[in-house]
Order: C-alpha cells, then sequence, then structure tokens
C-alpha cells in the first residue's frame, strides 16, 4: 500500500526538473525529492507530490507550476497531494544539497547531530560562508517553517539551516 | 459510523486549528522577533495539519461542505476543543505554558495515532508527529529558559502553570463518539496517555526549578461543546472575513 520509492518516467523527468521551489528558486522540485509519482496514463500525466510540511504554502504554487510546466510540452495533468509516506530531508539530493549550500542555507545534518545541534547547543552546522563550525543557533524556527536561524561566530554571517526532518 | 467519525476527525483538528488561531495572534507582536516567527511557524504547522483533518472530514461527511466551511461556518458550541487551546495570550509565560502543556500531549497523541488502522489518519500523524516534536522542544526549552531565569521570569512561569493547569484533564476525556472510534481501532485511547503525560510535564517542570501543582480541580467542557468565555472572542476574529464576505476566497 505505502511506496516508498518514486515512480518517474524518464520522458518527464526533464521537464519537472525544470520547477523550482518558490521559496528556494534554486532548487528543483525533483531535487527536493517532493514528486513521487509522475506517470502517463491515457495521455495524462499523473503526478503526485508529498509536502516537506503541512503547512507548506510553496505546495499550491508547486502544483500549479508542475502544471504549467506539463502543458508547455504539450501534457495535461493530475496533480494529487499524498502524505505517506512523509517526506524527509533524506530525499533532497546530494546535488539538491549542494545547490542549498550554494544558496546560503545549511543542509541537514544526520538526525542525532540535528538534535544535538537543536536541542544541546553543539557546534556542528558549518557556516555557508567561511566553512567554519562555530556557528550558533539563534532560533529553532526561520524565514520558512523548514528551516532554523544559524549564526556564525568565526565571520559572523546570519544563515538558515535546513532542519532534519525524519 | 460516518457521524461519530466525522465528529472523531474534529475533535483533533478543533485543537489544532484554536491553537493555531491563538499563536497567529502573535504575528507581529511577539516579544522579539525570534519568537515571534517561531510561534507563527507553529501556527503554519498547525493549520497545514488541520487543513488535512477538515478535508478528510469533508469527505467523509459528504454534504457537500468544504474543508473552509467546517473551519469557519461552525457556532461557537459545535467546536470541540479542549479549553486550554482558547486560553488568550495573556504575557509570554502563558503563550509557552499552554503550549507546553499542548505539545506535550499532542506529541503523545500522534504517536499513537500513527497506529491507527484508518490509513488517511496513520498518515497525517505521521506527517505531523515529526513537526510536533520541534513544537515541543521549542516550548519545553522556553519553560526551562523561563522557570529557570530570573525571579520574575520564574514568577511569571509559574503564575501561567497554576491558572492553566486546570485544563489539563480534559485532554484524558473521552466522548461518546470517541470511545466508539477507539473500539473500532481507529482512535486513541486518550486515557492512557494520561499517567505519561504528567510524568514527562513534571520532569521538565521541575527541571525548570518550578513546582508541579497540586491542584486536583479540573475544568471541562470543551469537548462537548461548552467553552469558557475567550473562544467566542476568538471566533469572532478567525471567522470575520467569512460572515462579512461569504463565500469569498483567498
Amino acid at each position: 500500500m505505502i511506496k516508498t520509492e518514486q515512480h518517474i518516467d524518464q520522458k518527464l523527468f526533464p521537464i519537472l526538473e525544470q520547477v523550482s521551489d518558490p521559496e528556494i528558486p534554486v532548487l528543483s522540485i525533483m531535487e527536493m525529492g517532493v514528486v513521487r509519482t509522475a506517470v502517463i496514463e491515457n495521455n495524462i500525466v499523473k503526478v503526485q507530490i508529498t509536502p516537506t510540511y503541512s503547512g507548506c504554502p510553496a505546495m499550491d504554487v508547486i502544483g500549479e507550476d508542475i502544471k504549467k510546466a506539463l502543458k508547455e510540452k504539450g501534457y495535461n495533468s493530475e496533480i494529487e497531494l499524498i502524505l505517506a509516506p512523509a517526506w524527509t530531508t533524506d530525499w533532497i539530493t546530494p546535488k539538491g544539497r549542494k545547490a542549498l549550500e550554494d544558496y546560503g542555507i545549511a543542509a541537514p545534518l544526520d538526525a542525532e547531530a540535528d538534535k544535538s545541534v537543536l536541542l544541546d547547543g553543539k557546534r556542528l552546522v558549518k557556516c555557508t560562508n567561511c566553512n567554519s563550525t562555530n556557528t550558533r543557533l539563534v532560533s529553532q524556527f526561520g524565514s520558512t517553517a523548514c528551516k532554523a536561524q544559524f549564526q556564525c561566530d568565526d565571520c559572523q554571517e546570519p544563515f538558515d539551516y535546513f532542519k532534519c526532518l525524519k | 459510523m460516518k457521524e461519530n467519525l466525522y465528529k472523531y476527525i474534529l475533535g483533533i483538528a478543533d485543537n489544532s486549528l484554536i491553537l493555531g488561531q491563538r499563536l497567529g495572534e502573535l504575528c507581529g507582536h511577539g516579544p522579539s522577533l525570534e519568537t515571534d516567527i517561531a510561534c507563527t511557524n507553529i501556527s503554519l504547522d498547525l493549520f497545514g495539519q488541520v487543513r488535512s483533518y477538515y478535508q478528510y472530514a469533508a469527505k467523509i461527511i459528504g454534504d457537500g461542505r468544504s474543508e473552509d466551511d467546517i473551519a469557519m461556518l461552525r457556532k461557537e458550541r459545535e467546536y470541540v476543543n479542549v479549553l486550554l487551546v482558547e486560553q488568550p495570550n495573556t504575557d509570554f509565560a502563558y503563550t509557552i505554558g499552554r503550549q507546553f502543556l499542548f505539545d506535550v500531549y499532542h506529541f503523545l497523541f500522534l504517536k499513537e495515532l500513527q497506529k491507527s488502522h484508518d490509513l488517511t489518519l496513520s498518515a497525517i500523524a505521521t506527517k505531523s508527529i515529526k513537526e510536533v516534536s520541534y513544537h515541543q522542544r521549542f516550548s519545553s526549552d522556553w519553560v526551562k529558559r523561563l522557570g529557570d531565569g530570573t525571579v520574575e521570569s520564574h514568577q511569571k512561569m509559574q503564575d501561567a502553570i497554576d491558572s492553566l493547569w486546570t485544563y489539563t484533564d480534559e485532554l484524558f476525556h473521552q466522548t461518546e463518539a470517541d470511545k466508539i472510534i477507539v473500539s473500532e481501532g481507529i482512535g486513541v485511547d486518550v486515557t492512557v496517555l494520561k499517567a505519561e503525560y504528567y510524568a514527562t510535564v513534571s520532569k521538565i517542570l521541575t527541571e525548570s526549578t518550578l513546582k508541579v501543582p497540586k491542584s486536583k480541580w479540573f475544568q471541562k467542557g470543551g469537548k462537548e461543546g461548552i467553552h469558557t468565555e475567550h473562544l467566542g472572542y476568538l471566533l469572532s476574529d478567525l471567522q470575520y472575513m467569512q460572515r462579512t464576505y461569504p463565500n469569498m476566497e483567498w
């Protein structure tokens, strides 16, 4: 019943890769791992997307953007929002992590490290500006639901950290 | 069956809706930028969860009402949230105390709801619990900071916990609909969560140098639609747009 793997028709991949996360424009929705299924059935593309956070306001926009991108290539589509299996930061691809870092958002650590950073004030998150790990948590919540605020104590750069969600 | 499941879902969703609205009131009014953003982020998570629940409730009841109708167009006595979540943002200690006393429950509840035989509810729970674990970290952290802070912050935090304590027992009450849904393997038997709830809450309060209230006098009524005087004002805010401009859409 529950599918953990992705089903993406390879023909559709280049089209979907062009759609970006409206909150983090450098990141494609494919790198983000929010597209779980994209298959062509009776000339209609059926797409299943899953939200990063329940209240993520980007999901409606992402759905519309996917429709538009597919339409431009001559496909009609149906978008379905699914909750299971729940999205995890593990689904962000290595390329996606790199894009996040380049954009100035520290990519999520593993669950254990994340906990010790957010709860015990351990200094493990790498500054996106100078790579120092002499960074501290400013707030567990940031500009969007998925991020926390950090500051580097070496170069003083304030930056976002993408919280681990498992 | 349908009616009971519908009521059961509202029992879960209304808590998140009303608490989300309370937290939303702090948008632009939080005591600091970070706490302002945190409270509204938590509010956003709760509203996101609420949408999933109300969409499902609308499907179950199948009488043409949408998720928005269910959220916005009920009367005060038709909301079945617990009294705790409708309590006002008296000061930041109350906001944190209310959040903490709810988060500890919410986490334990969702942990069990993940095992529900209803696949939609278990999916929502599995999604939500990840978010709620962050909420609980945030509120517990602030209880400790304020409790173990200055003389004044300690006193304010203690006052908030003492006043809100009377609303905690209701979290573990069951309505008739709840009992039926629990017997079907769909709902969570909240009565069994009680011991772990008070143990967790007491542990964190003690760590925060706060006293665990001794009072055994508890308020109830929210789950039956009998609310404190605060809910009406909250709803008049929440429902204003829909009542002034019926059927308006964002």
